[in-house]
């Protein structure tokens, strides 16, 4: 490889985000909309570094409600005691539910921590230009976006006990503020991750005049997958 | 309006496509169906193209829409605590949440659970309904493709079944339950929901929707 890769962007192309499709601004032109699916395109995503932040910090600040206030209180025969999402997997792990119990703990505290560590971690790199990593980098947002979801496992479970136990004087289970509070943390983890555009981590990285990239790998255009 | 944004932007080059996130740059890869192409640079999936056609994703939106109307019309789980018998659906979860005061999380579960991918299966008869059988494109296909697209995060059918697998646990020592027709259709619904998505190649799509004529 001689010279360094060239990205969309110095060559005056905008990617749609939508439909993937190569688009090229007309003169004179300042927002428009992709030719074939009407999306509206960009160069990078607007604000992007600054509403991620403000998504990040909301979550952060949500998130010590959603651990500390109750999920849900079961009663069993007049007697119950709230339970908070930690003391949930507790519970599981009492009753010897040990795969169950990983699998909660891994989505519901496990992976939105790493959420929130993941993104603070590539703003700071994007805002510090570093240069550490990218390709590692990228498959961490990419990581992060995906597997953001399967936080809801926790809310649903409400949601199924609500509906099913509801025997008047013998149990009863009724939701709580701290669910509302962690169904708040998962969905704007999820639009912090969709806000965050990947292409900065790559922006940093263009190579100044005369300089090789050594980022680019030697094997051709593209890798072919079987 | 529509017409003076569109013509404010052309189509670049069709022999060119760009990473979606790095946006490196490249020729356009011819790709023989099952294979992929991978970015160099960041490793992003470029393009892929399957093996099925519209007919299996088709075949799948079918099979899902009537595995989810199931799923929304028995009851999930029956529960039955000395001799007093209990049914629950995924739509009496919702309501209670919203009787009990939590509007908020009664709202994300039922657009989580039951709008988004309602509209999802609907929005994807809608685009590839006219482009199988008469080759042309149904009026707004674009941006009702576009939707579906947007909206394919927040359907989350498997993470609710997990959900079902985790309450039923830890039923199971507070009472004797009994699985519900909805159970079973909830679990059929997760497989057609994910096959579907590894089926549809969203490029033909755009392309095809680009060639057809409204
Ligand atoms: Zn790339």
């Amino acid at each position: 490889m001689a010279k360094h890769a060239i990205t969309a962007a110095e060559a005056g192309y905008l990617l749609c985000h939508c439909c993937h499709l190569l688009c090229r601004p007309q003169p004179g032109s300042i927002h428009s909309r992709c030719p074939r699916c009407g999306a509206v395109l960009h160069r990078r995503k607007p604000n992007s570094l600054a509403r991620t932040w403000a998504l990040t910090l909301t979550a952060y600040i949500l998130y010590i409600p959603a651990n500390l206030l109750p999920i849900m209180t079961v009663t069993m025969s007049g007697r119950g005691e709230p339970d908070t999402i930690l003391s949930g997997v507790k519970e599981l792990i009492v009753g010897g539910m040990w795969p169950l119990a990983l699998l909660v703990f891994f989505a519901s505290i496990t992976v939105p921590v790493l959420k929130l560590l993941a993104l603070t971690f590539l703003l700071l790199s994007v805002r510090f230009g570093s240069h550490w990593r990218p390709w590692e980098r990228t498959v961490l947002y990419r990581l992060t976006e995906s597997i953001g979801r399967w936080s809801m496992i926790d809310v649903f479970v409400i949601t199924i006990l609500v509906a099913v136990v509801e025997l008047g004087t013998l149990a009863t289970i009724e939701a709580g503020a701290g669910a509302v509070a962690f169904g708040g943390v998962v969905v704007v983890t999820m639009f912090a991750a969709m806000s965050f555009d990947p292409r900065l981590i790559w922006d940093c990285m263009a190579p100044k005049d005369g300089e090789v990239s050594s980022h680019s790998r030697p094997e051709g255009a593209y890798r072919m997958q079987r | 309006m529509m017409e003076s944004c569109a013509g404010e932007y052309a189509v670049a080059e069709y022999a060119l496509v760009a990473c979606h996130d790095c946006d490196l740059l490249f020729r356009k890869p011819r790709l023989r169906p099952g294979q992929k192409a991978r970015c160099p640079r960041c490793g992003a999936v470029l393009f892929q193209r399957k093996r099925s056609g519209m007919d299996q994703s088709l075949a799948l939106a079918c099979t899902s829409l009537v595995l989810f109307i199931l799923a929304n019309a028995y009851p999930l789980l029956r529960m039955n605590i000395a001799g007093r018998v209990q049914e629950g659906s995924l739509l009496t979860g919702i309501e209670e949440l919203y009787s009990q005061g939590y509007w908020e999380i009664s709202v994300l579960v039922f657009v989580v659970t039951f709008l988004a991918p309602l509209a999802k299966m609907l929005c994807l008869f809608y685009v590839l309904l006219p482009l199988w059988l008469f080759g042309r494109r149904a009026p707004k296909a674009e941006r009702v493709f576009r939707w579906m697209e947007q909206l394919s995060p927040w359907a989350m059918t498997e993470v609710f079944m997990l959900g079902i697998l985790v309450a039923v646990v830890k039923l199971a020592d507070l009472a004797a339950l009994t699985p519900g027709i909805a159970l079973y259709s909830f679990a059929g619904l997760m497989v057609t929901m994910a096959a579907g998505d590894a089926m549809l190649d969203d490029h033909e799509v755009w392309e095809r929707l680009e060639a057809a004529d409204g």
